[in-house]
């Protein structure tokens, strides 16, 4: 092994610069350390201008997001030493707009959460319930959703999807994954709500079915089999208000 | 970002854009052009057929002549390609149906591999009918 | 709209997936090349001719052609990111429809033939 790895890093200064550069940065390579590690030894002894987010090192946070050699990854869980004998091109996840060197604007994401109203809307108002009341589920009604409720919101999936690269209106992979989550709740009765959200023109007719936010989530999550999921959803509630009189809905 | 309540502030962003190849860059990429093109080739394969019941309600002069001209190179060749892409159709398509589509049985998921295995034996039993009919 | 034919993409897509190979394989290789024998012209034209197989093929063909047009309409804006959306699905299912005409009619003149 040898003992140190280059990191081609874009680099974007909103006052001087017009588009991103790249900069090279040699690190030392060693077993344990992550890409991550690899740019705070930058920031800490080298280049104390690069900007990064990250928090919490181990993959549950979701703010180290980055495209590593092109793949969207979070870096905190990404080893230099899978990319010997490198250089390892590191740059801001792609689709979005960048602020500064690797950070990127998540204004468009945190905007669309909401609409999807991600929070259990429950049968009757429980404003007046006793906080130690349970609302209890068997492992089958936990299982029906949890996979979906895994996301840490680390955007790796939307900035794997062409689709949302087109077309930034696109509500995007873990936003309807997180819809699905909701909805597939015993507790929670807002499908509905969530469905009307979902099959306007930014929703989920827009995806292809790339598959390629499943093959990035970190967490397992698989946004694409959610985002078909509904589709099959909506198109069967169409045909039932075909065929259906109206009160048997 | 947006301060809270406030206006925009005026820092530059840069906005990158996708290219039109961006497809060539990346191996699942491509291979998911190539499974959205095979569309163009099940349209060829309905046209194709279309001649082919076409000439057999026009008589059996016009069925020997459809096979002559079904033989000639350039439709081989169409054909041999429209075929691969078919099979990728098909491929993809069966790989990509227990996502699509949950089936839970007793409150619990029913195994991606069964639903595909499910697929192929229905592959199976329809090209052997389809077979048995035409050459029976 | 686009819940419908969505729809009909899906049962296009799973019956090209299960009937095409075997119908390419035979009719576009293996008989035209004589691989083995054609099947005899009056058999085939009985089964062409018969209303169980006029049905199938109807809503087999019909239901391909909306699957290619649908699928290659997202292909344009996906793939070449053309522009005009609107005029690229009325292209794309106006040929859908098009050929579903052509092809009800094709198949009522050969059954009407045999
Ligand atoms: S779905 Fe997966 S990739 Fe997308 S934001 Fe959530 S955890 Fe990240
Ligand atoms: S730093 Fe928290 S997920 Fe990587």
């Amino acid at each position: 092994m040898a003992d140190s790895i280059q990191l081609r890093v874009s680099r974007f200064r909103p006052e001087t610069d017009s588009a991103p550069r790249w900069q090279e940065y040699d690190v030392p390579l060693r077993k344990e350390w992550t890409v991550l590690d690899g740019l705070n030894h930058v920031k800490n002894e080298v280049d104390t201008t690069l900007s990064f987010r990250w928090s919490c090192r181990m993959g549950i946070c979701g703010s180290c997001g980055m495209n590593v050699e092109g793949e969207p990854k979070l870096t905190c869980g990404t080893f230099l030493s899978d990319y010997e004998p490198g250089p390892i091109t590191i740059e801001p996840l792609a689709n979005f707009p960048v602020v500064r060197d690797l950070v990127v604007d998540l204004t468009d994401f945190m905007e669309k959460l909401p609409r999807i109203k991600p929070w259990i809307i429950p049968k009757e108002d429980h404003g007046n319930v006793e906080p130690d009341v349970e609302f209890l589920q068997t492992p089958g009604q936990l299982d029906a959703y949890r996979q979906f409720s895994m996301c840490i919101n680390c955007m790796l999936c939307y900035a794997a999807c062409p689709v949302y690269g087109l077309d930034p209106e696109f509500i995007g992979p873990a936003a309807i994954a997180l819809a699905e989550r909701y909805d597939l709740d015993s507790r929670d009765i807002g499908s509905p709500e969530r469905m009307d959200v979902l099959i306007q023109h930014d929703g989920i007719w827009g995806c292809t079915f790339v598959g390629e936010c499943t093959r990035v989530c970190p967490k397992h999550v698989d946004p694409a089999s959610a985002i078909q999921r509904y589709k099959l959803k909506a198109a069967l509630g169409t045909v039932k208000a075909f065929l259906l009189p109206r009160g048997a809905r | 970002m947006t301060p809270s309540g406030g206006t925009p502030t005026d820092l530059r962003v840069y906005r990158p854009r996708l290219s039109t190849w961006w497809w060539t860059r990346k191996r699942t990429y491509f291979v998911f052009v190539m499974r959205e093109l095979s569309s163009i080739f099940i349209a060829w394969f309905v046209v194709y057929l279309l001649l082919l019941v076409y000439a057999v309600g026009q008589g059996e002069a016009a069925y020997r002549r459809f096979l002559d001209w079904a033989s000639s190179p350039w439709v081989t060749v169409v054909n041999v390609v429209a075929l691969v892409f078919v099979l990728l159709h098909t491929v993809t398509w069966f790989n990509l149906t227990p996502q699509a589509m949950s089936v839970r049985v007793m409150d619990r998921a029913v195994p991606s591999f069964h639903i595909i295995a499910g697929q192929y034996t229905g592959l199976v039993v329809v090209s052997g009918f389809v077979f048995w009919l035409v050459t029976r | 709209m686009e819940p419908l034919v969505w729809l009909m993409f899906s049962a296009g897509g799973v019956l090209a997936a299960v009937f095409l190979p075997i119908l390419a394989i035979l009719f576009g290789l293996v008989f035209p090349l004589g691989w083995a024998d054609p099947p005899d012209y009056q058999h085939l034209r009985a089964v062409i001719g018969h209303p169980v197989t006029f049905v199938i093929l109807l809503g087999l063909f019909v239901l391909m052609l909306v699957h290619s047009a649908h699928r290659f309409r997202y292909t344009l804006y996906d793939g070449l990111q053309i522009k005009h959306k609107r005029t690229v699905a009325a292209l794309c299912y106006g040929t859908a429809v098009v050929g579903s005409i052509v092809t009800l009619v094709v198949l009522l003149a050969a059954a009407r033939a045999s």
